[in-house]
């Protein structure tokens, strides 16, 4: 029961909040998370945002082994 | 199918939904008992030979949406290009249609007016002629507003036969355009999102015409309910050969694409109303498909497999991160998955 | 689709599965990973990455479909509810073919019963609150992912004063079923793919007393295909280097160490930790979530009488030992010849994340 997606904030009112992923809009709620912004990808489940994706991590994990795929091209 | 097996037994939503359950329960109850040459056959129209040089093929079909009204249709104009397609993938032209309407008491005069008002444009656009017709009130609460059947007369193209036993290995495979518009379109009012994603419901006759006059088609289906999957898994196993798709060559539009992750759908499984795929010959596959790309309903067109000597009966997905998996027919409805 | 898309690039995958496959060259015998979420299970077979992968390595399924270890006694109780007439059912999709004792969800609708789906508990609400007349009852089944939700949403029917909707809590804890599963000592595991979404919420450090206590080891894994494939490599390096065991987390974009410490809190604050049955597993201590007394106004065990019918299973069903990862689906006797997805007789088969019915679907052999 883990079916959770990264959608990007584009809009707060109040506890709820308006998420897209590529052109699908949603309300959900914001009550599992402490503080975020607009711009933010959060994790959605099942109509809540659940996690706040780090995007410097999201990065890392494909920069590891697009260097390694690099490395092995020359 | 033994008596006491019959009587526990009630319909489900899921013996209406196009996939394995469906498949039994006309098995059970319906085939040994209307049993005869054309109807074995079970394809998407009846062909019947006639006196003349050219055959009529004939179909039906009911039409029970809701909402009525969606992004990119309603159920007026499903109700004319659905029984349009199941003709047109026969290869036969679509001439004349009929119109029965299942109405509740209480429903709003402008809401027929609407529906009616599409059926003609449809039929206009698709060129066909509603000749026939039939209408029935019943009380509130016994339909769901409006319920539409549409059957249609076509004529089939002078020495053109679609058979699937001309399926050979090494024959290409060919859809037209993007998959699973229709069902999310629907379901994207039903389930309370913002898409832009609209009904892909259109007539294929024309696009069909200028695929068969190049030949080398050997059978067409349109994925309606079940969505191409589910046509791909009967074409692998009345064929008797396997089918090996290329999850990349499959297209689908970026918005589609997304509300399926949300959902947890397979866009794979979701139903179209444009959309027609078609077994051709290897040869003739790089034309009929530059062919299919100039008219408005191909420009999206795409090789996406082809028929295999191996998996006989199987349809084999080449992932998108190039691992395999088998397709399978789905049980019932598709549902939305939170797990 | 950002940060998804990405992590399903065709060279970056083979790349990834090459290297796990390298460190398996000269590595005798076999490796068994399990998963314990129902959402790997299906990204596994759905991006067909054991293909990739060397045969060395075994995947197991274990007990994370949560449709699937919430045993039969919940369901008749769902179902008896049902069968009241002031009564509406809300539920997430796979619920509703789960077959109980004598019945199903679906089967009870077709009697007239009302069930709705729902894509969020908040959803329920919505619906009390249109029908001041009916009780809604909500069935919160899943696991740490999904008990948050649940709790915030029984929250707020508190703070609006709902009367009329209820929650009937099979919620249950990852953490003691996989502990479970390796104290029994029936199984061969060399390594865990640990939940990435449950793990969102509970972090990491809740595995840490299972490595530490039987050295397996455990990485938190995401869900694309890079991610499990990047994942895979991470466990069968610490399997073939041999070192200490250790938990590791690969899906650090979304997983913390401390975890969602707002959604733990409003979880504790609704929800009491008490021992809970699970299909094939047994009652497992500390394993399952019931609401507080607090909010017991809220909970439909508490304040909805129900006769429910006496629960009896299919005598050669083995989705327990499935669930354990004891026996694989094709040596169930039903198995895709009595129990299919179109007529299930075990809850595994129902699910679209339960083994079987992943392995009829993907695998059928």
């Amino acid at each position: 029961m883990c079916l959770a997606i990264p959608m990007k904030l584009v809009k707060i009112e109040g506890s709820k909040g308006i998420v897209e992923l590529s052109g699908v809009k949603k309300e959900i709620s914001l009550d599992l998370l402490k503080e975020v912004e607009i711009g933010d990808y959060l994790i959605i489940h099942a109509g809540f945002a659940i996690e706040k994706l780090n995007e410097e991590e999201a990065k890392k994990t494909l920069a590891v082994w697009e260097e390694i795929a690099e490395i092995q091209k020359q | 199918m033994k008596k006491t097996e019959i009587k526990n037994r009630k319909i489900l939503l899921s013996h209406g939904s196009g996939g394995i359950a469906m498949s039994s329960l006309i098995k059970e109850l319906m085939l040994d008992k209307f049993d005869n040459p054309i109807l074995r056959l079970l394809t998407d129209s009846a062909v019947l030979k006639s006196t003349g040089e050219k055959n009529l093929c004939f179909t039906t079909d009911s039409y029970v949406v809701n909402p009525l009204f969606f992004p990119g249709g309603d159920i007026g104009t499903l109700a004319v290009n659905g029984t349009v397609n199941d003709l047109s993938v026969m290869g036969a032209k679509p001439l004349y249609i009929s119109c029965s309407f299942i109405l509740e008491e209480g429903l709003d005069w402008e809401i027929l007016d609407k529906i009616t008002t599409s059926m003609a444009k449809a039929a206009r656009s698709a060129r066909v002629q509603i000749v026939t017709g039939d209408t029935k009130v019943v009380e509130k609460g016994s339909a769901d507003k409006a319920f539409i059947n549409t059957s249609g007369v076509g004529i089939l193209q002078k020495g053109l036969t679609l058979s699937k036993k001309k399926i050979k290995p090494g024959d290409k495979i060919i859809i037209n355009g993007e998959i699973g518009s229709h069902g999310l379109a629907v379901m994207s009012k039903r389930e309370n999102f913002k898409t832009n994603i609209k009904s892909d419901c259109a007539p294929l006759w024309e696009l069909i015409e200028s695929m068969l006059i190049v030949g080398g088609i050997k059978f067409m289906r349109d994925p309606t309910r079940g969505g191409v999957a589910t046509v791909l898994c009967e074409i692998a196993e009345i064929s008797g050969f396997g089918i090996k798709i290329d999850e990349r060559k499959l297209p689908i539009h970026e918005n589609v694409y997304s509300f399926s992750e949300i959902l947890g759908l397979d866009p794979l499984y979701v139903a179209n109303e444009g959309k027609v795929i078609a077994v051709t010959n290897k040869d003739k596959a790089a034309f009929i498909l530059s062919k299919m790309k100039k008219h408005a309903l191909g420009k999206e067109a795409s090789i996406i497999g082809e028929i295999t000597k191996e998996n006989k009966g199987k349809v084999v997905l080449e992932t998108i991160v190039g691992g395999e998996r088998i397709v399978d027919r789905l049980v019932g409805d598709q549902l939305p998955r939170i797990c | 689709m950002k940060y998804i898309t990405e992590y399903r690039n065709k060279n970056l995958s083979k790349k990834i599965a090459d290297k796990t496959n390298d460190y398996l060259k000269d590595y005798k015998g076999k490796i068994s990973l399990m998963e314990v979420c129902g959402t790997h299970t299906h990204s596994i077979f759905h991006s067909g990455i054991m293909s990739l992968l060397s045969d060395k390595i075994e995947h197991l399924s274990g007990p994370g479909c949560p449709v699937c270890v919430t045993p039969n006694e919940y369901i008749d109780t769902a179902i008896a509810y049902s069968r009241l007439p002031e009564v509406i059912i809300t539920t997430f999709g796979d619920m509703i073919k789960v077959p109980g004792s004598s019945s199903s969800l679906e089967k009870e609708k077709a009697n007239g019963a009302k069930v709705k789906i729902v894509y969020s508990p908040l959803e329920s609400l919505e619906i009390a609150r249109k029908n001041p007349g009916k009780k809604v009852v909500f069935l919160g089944v899943g696991f740490e992912t999904t008990a948050p939700l649940v709790a915030s949403t029984i929250l707020r029917a508190n703070e609006e004063k709902l009367k009329n909707f209820f929650v009937l809590s099979g919620h249950k804890l990852i953490p003691p079923a996989m502990q479970s599963l390796l104290e029994s000592g029936e199984i061969k595991i060399d390594g865990f793919i640990c939940p990435g979404h449950v793990s969102a919420i509970i972090g990491e450090t809740p595995y840490q007393p299972i490595v530490d206590k039987y050295g397996i080891p455990s990485v938190i894994i995401g869900f694309e295909p890079i991610d499990l494939l990047e994942g895979i490599e991470m466990l069968v390096r610490q399997i073939v280097e041999k070192d200490k065991s250790k938990v590791e987390n690969q899906y650090k974009r979304v997983v913390r160490r401390e975890g969602n410490k707002k959604a733990l809190s409003l979880m504790n604050k609704v929800f009491d930790i008490k021992d809970s049955p699970w299909r094939g597993l047994g009652l497992l201590p500390k394993s399952g979530l019931y609401i507080k007394k607090a909010y017991s106004e809220f909970d439909a065990e508490k304040k909805i009488n129900v006769k429910v019918e006496k629960t009896k299973t299919h005598p050669q069903c083995i989705c327990g030992q499935v669930l354990c990862g004891t026996k694989k689906p094709f040596e169930c006797t039903l198995f895709s010849k009595i129990c299919t997805p179109e007529s299930p007789i075990g809850p595994c088969m129902v699910s679209s994340e339960g083994t079987c019915a992943a392995y009829y679907k993907f695998k059928k052999q």
